[in-house]
């Protein structure tokens, strides 16, 4: 039992609540979630640092004891996404601050940041399939506030498709925990996953593990990605910063957590499943980051691709390749963040989404250049930074359960995922300064990705002829910009320690994966107490 | 009861598939409100229906009734109906403001 674990949840939460009551009070309403989200990286920090010294904690709500009512656990890989969490969501706050628009930020913007962030770290606590099911609701609510917020014509349109989407996968996702009480009667995982073993992971067990494959893999973008691209290039960039780093990110954590805790038996079934699957997400990414010339499609099959990387890692299954997957998730978070709220300057920037249309910006600004560039190195995997250790440990595992083609596959998609964004980096900092686009998409330019200084300035120059907007621009961007680089910065701080400290990093992700590949640990602490 | 039951589901299930693949939004929201009642059932029917037998642990009680089903249906209920109502005032929203309901309008790679 400890009691601490009710904590990343009950301070968003609770942050969320006294932000209802500030509606217009601006500056009380940036500086109380700031706070909340500081607090929340501090009980993240503690939890982490008690999971390390003293193994799995456990909670019991109510002292209700498993199997019976609901338990919270945190292992080594909950703990570790959760720092994340709170890292990746601090840094999308300081950016959203001024960028995201005063329309915005008056209707609620702040709390559902903080009710999001209740959703991610309850999915990533709780051990329990049903409140699953129910964070991952309250992470899907906010999110579909936080994509329609603003309410352009192409949010609205957008929202409408992936709220469909995520209302039917829920429905199947309710109906595989139907079907699972109905099997083995029990939803606690620990318990699911002995009384699973003990029945064998045969006929409708299987049928059941490959319909939580289905759910898990529309959440996590896992080969049913269709509604990915275009919902995430809709809202603004801070907010799609948040969605690469974070939501797609749950559905894996989930995959990950039922398939080695709960449907391990048969990998023949499912997890080769898994590996077909990755390896289309990892192509079909792949051709569509080199396809598009538009920033927020390039960024957005770089979250797909990234996502088919994990589930490579996930179907081969031995203890190197999830080490690699706890490994390459956190770093993915961090850089999927920071990669979009780059993606986000730039547009702000240069006023355009089109490749074709920008240029020249290495010469205005110098350190998001340089920033990109390293970003784009980090998620290629070049060694010194952090993208490497995670790729190395996934394609050493692959290859040694003997998944040769989807390590060659995994390499390639590596190369080509260097090419889009060095593709991107070119374009937008190398040549000259391109004349400005002669205007801004009216509805949507700004809207799609208006990161730092298109909203900032919408007001002021939407409606200006295009000629004044630079000037203008570069006026009032100032003190946002700088605050954008520091937050980025700081964020790609985190990126190259994390590879220059991988050895470091590693002791934690080696303790996370022995975890994912014996989940008698996982099942001692949570059941013998 | 509990053959009745799973062909009231399939009905719900059929019905609502059916609505969510025509073109109209509103056919859409409903067709997702009758699988999530379809869903219901099905967590209602996976406990077995027994009658008469209260759902609690006594000492004299002979039978009881599992409670937990019911806890999650609650449950289920309650954000669907969140959902929905959401659902259907961002529809209404969308309508007045993209001037259509027909998703086949809606597709939209191009920029606006």
């Amino acid at each position: 039992m400890n009691n601490l674990l009710v904590l990343p949840l009950l301070i968003p939460l609770s942050t969320g609540v006294i932000l209802l009551f500030l509606k217009n009070k601006m500056i009380a309403q940036r500086w109380i979630s700031a706070l909340g989200m500081v607090l929340n990286l501090a009980s993240a920090c503690l939890i982490l640092y008690q999971v390390k010294a003293e193994g799995i904690q456990t909670l019991h709500m109510g002292g209700w004891l498993p199997p019976y009512g609901i338990v919270f656990v945190a292992d080594m890989f909950a703990a570790l996404l959760l720092l994340m969490t709170s890292v990746v969501s601090i840094g999308c706050l300081c950016c959203a601050f001024g960028t995201v628009g005063g329309a915005r930020e008056r209707n609620y913007f702040y709390p559902f940041l903080q009710f999001l962030l209740v959703g991610v770290s309850g999915s990533f606590l709780t051990g329990d399939l049903f409140n699953l099911f129910v964070c991952f609701e309250v992470m899907l609510i906010s999110s579909y506030a936080l994509l329609v917020l603003g309410g352009t014509r192409l949010q609205l349109r957008e929202t409408l498709k992936y709220m469909l989407i995520n209302i039917v996968s829920s429905t199947l996702f309710v109906a595989a925990v139907a079907y699972l009480y109905g099997t083995v009667g029990t939803l606690n995982m620990a318990d699911l996953s002995l009384r699973v073993a003990e029945a064998g992971q045969e006929g409708v067990l299987n049928v059941i593990a490959i319909l939580f494959l289905v759910v898990f893999a529309i959440k996590a973008g896992l080969f049913l990605f269709f509604w990915l691209p275009g919902s995430y290039s809709a809202p603004p960039a801070v907010v799609t910063a948040l969605f690469g780093a974070l939501l797609t990110k749950v559905g894996l954590y989930a995959l990950i957590r039922t398939f080695t805790l709960i449907f391990y038996h048969e990998p023949a079934a499912a997890h080769s499943w898994i590996g077909w699957m990755a390896g289309a997400t990892m192509i079909l990414g792949a051709l569509g980051a080199v396809a598009y010339s538009d920033i927020g499609r390039i960024l957005n099959y770089n979250v797909i691709i990234s996502v088919g990387l994990i589930a490579f890692g996930l179907a081969a299954s031995t203890e190197e390749s999830l080490n690699g997957v706890v490994f390459y998730l956190l770093h993915d978070m961090a850089a999927k963040a920071l990669l979009f709220i780059l993606g986000g300057i730039i547009v702000g920037l240069s006023g355009t989404r089109r490749l074709q249309e920008m240029g020249g910006l290495m010469k205005r600004c110098p350190p998001i250049g340089w920033m990109f560039f390293l970003t784009a190195l980090a998620i290629a995997g070049i060694p010194p930074l952090s993208g490497f250790a995670g790729k190395l440990l996934l394609i050493q595992g692959g290859l040694r359960a003997g998944y040769y083609g989807l390590s060659a596959v995994s390499l390639l998609t590596s190369l080509i995922v260097l090419y889009s964004l060095l593709r991107l980096f070119m374009a937008a900092f190398w040549g000259e300064a391109k004349a400005q686009p002669a205007s801004l998409p009216p509805s949507s330019g700004f809207a799609l990705m208006p990161a730092a200084a298109a909203a900032a300035v919408s007001t002021s120059t939407r409606r200006a002829p295009a000629s004044a907007s630079t000037s203008a621009r570069a006026i009032t961007l100032a003190p946002v910009r700088k605050r954008l680089v520091l937050a980025s910065g700081a964020l790609l701080l985190i990126v190259i320690s994390m590879g220059i400290g991988s050895e470091w990093v590693y002791s934690f992700t080696a303790e996370a994966g022995e975890t994912l590949m014996n989940p008698a640990i996982y099942i001692d602490a949570v059941l013998k107490e | 009861m509990e053959l009745y039951m799973s062909l009231a589901i399939g009905v719900l299930f059929t019905v609502g598939v059916y609505l969510i693949l025509s073109k109209s939004l509103l056919r859409i929201i409903l067709g997702t409100s009758l699988m999530t009642h379809g869903i219901h059932l099905l967590l209602l029917t996976m406990s077995r229906l027994k009658r008469g037998a209260p759902p609690l642990l006594g000492e004299e009680a002979e039978a009881y009734g599992d409670p937990l089903p019911q806890a999650l249906i609650l449950t289920s209920i309650v954000i669907s109906f969140g959902v929905t109502s959401l659902y259907l005032i961002l529809a209404y929203k969308a309508y007045r403001k993209l001037g259509t309901d027909n998703m086949e309008l809606l597709r939209g790679e191009e920029d606006e």
